[in-house]
């Protein structure tokens, strides 16, 4: 590893006084690590969030609210996910491998807003409130674009509330190698329907709004069917031509519907 | 950088390591305490040769700070089982030719460790899934996922008879 200074905050305030413009916030490091290998970011110091006191899941009652240290595996076997919101449960699952999943977070990866990363879909499906050190943001004015959030130089995600829906669910097309997203597709069932697609977007993960207003008037796997979904300002790579992704956008939408369940 | 105190507990022995911030686990281990089990495979965290176990979670080392595992307990295939002692695990694998080249088998045995610590009894779709962060460019793991169901059986028999 390239060189690089470690050190252990002992509360977010500690993290922030830290903070500098050389300096990098480390949660579960499984994007860090590896991009630091890569030489795309070479932070001169690491702040370890590990001892902030931000893992832990929460039943708000309408509401689920995960620390943004909880590690991916605690989502994926929690019981008050499993019995509130299970599609949360098995989009975690469904990240990388058991390793991963050991160290990954939550805030980590929402910070983040990798384009074909899973928890996005998810916050802005279920209308999340991301909560930092120093305010509340609507999951809507949150994911700015690839890579890029609202967050401020010095702001430290704190918390995740999901309020919790009628009926959700995560279908995701893996890619067979790295099990990122080739495109996933999150629903979520409310008084309207959200539809959030990650995987594609080439400004990361976005809402589609004709899927929403043919699920919102019937809410059944064959209203995708008649909707245009076009691959035009979708990722085009080795993995999947942007027309594919976007055939795979209705195809994963159809699947996270019948997986939800519809009247 | 200024080098730091790493302490540990190594398969069963207290270790305090002086060592860079920059140090990776599998480095610690491997270069500076001489335990060279876990394999440095591809360094990006795909293929899991270098998984270890930290406190009772399974990780890949090469993706992990050894500042990290700062008071952590870790244990490696050499704290499974040794060459008078094989742990059931090593035992099946040899049995069911669970490896080729070994050079997975390391990290694959200590994930598989875990995996039966998580769940004694998996069925074989589970056992696929448990070790899908483990990659053999040998075997097509038909032998691997044999080795791990029976290894199960065994150590639950072992149990049972205890």
């Amino acid at each position: 590893m390239y060189q690089t200074n470690y050190v252990r905050a002992s509360s977010t305030d500690d993290a922030v006084a830290k903070l500098d413009d050389e300096a990098k916030l480390l949660a579960g490091g499984m994007t860090l690590l590896p991009t630091m290998k890569q030489r795309l970011a070479s932070p001169e110091t690491l702040i370890d969030l590990a001892d902030c006191g931000l893992a832990g899941i929460e039943d708000l009652g309408d509401a689920l609210k995960i620390g943004a240290m909880t590690r991916h595996v605690d989502v994926e076997t929690s019981e008050i996910v499993a019995k509130s919101i299970p599609a949360l449960a098995v989009l975690a699952a469904k990240i990388g491998d058991r390793q991963v999943r050991n160290r990954g977070t939550i805030g980590g990866s929402i910070a983040n807003n990798d384009p074909s990363a899973c928890y996005p879909s998810a916050a802005l499906a279920l209308d999340a409130t991301i909560h930092t050190n120093s305010r509340d943001i609507a999951a809507d004015d949150f994911f700015v674009g690839m890579f890029e959030t609202a967050l401020e130089e010095d702001e430290i995600i704190t918390a995740i509330s999901f309020p919790k829906p009628a009926a959700a669910a995560y279908a995701k097309f893996p890619n067979p190698a790295s099990r990122y997203a080739m495109v996933g597709v999150f629903v979520a069932k409310g008084d309207s329907v959200r539809v959030t697609v990650t995987g594609a977007g080439e400004d990361g993960v976005f809402r589609h709004a004709g899927l929403e207003a043919a699920l919102t008037s019937s809410f059944a796997p064959e209203s995708v069917e008649p909707v245009t979904v076009s691959g035009e300002e979708m990722i085009s790579d080795m993995h999947a031509a942007s027309d594919y992704r976007a055939h795979l956008v209705k195809e994963m939408t159809r699947r996270a519907v019948a997986a939800c369940g519809w009247p | 950088m200024e080098k730091m105190h790493v302490k540990m507990n190594v398969n069963g022995k207290e270790v305090d390591l002086l060592t860079e911030p920059r140090t990776l686990l599998i480095h610690a281990l491997r270069e500076e305490l001489g335990i060279t089990g876990p394999h440095v495979g591809c360094s990006s965290s795909h293929c899991g040769a270098c998984t270890v176990d930290m406190n009772g979670m399974s990780v890949k080392s090469c993706t992990v700070f050894a500042a990290q595992a700062n008071g952590a307990e870790i244990t490696t295939i050499e704290g499974l089982g040794s060459p008078d002692a094989l742990h059931v695990l090593q035992e099946m694998f040899k049995e069911h030719h669970g490896l080729q080249c070994g050079y997975c088998t390391p990290g694959m045995i200590t994930r598989a460790y875990r995996l039966l610590q998580e769940n004694p009894n998996p069925t074989e779709e589970e056992v696929r899934f448990g070790i899908a962060g483990n990659l053999c460019r040998c075997t097509g793991y038909q032998n691997i996922v044999k080795a791990i169901l029976e290894a199960a059986a065994k150590m639950n028999e072992i149990k049972e008879s205890a």
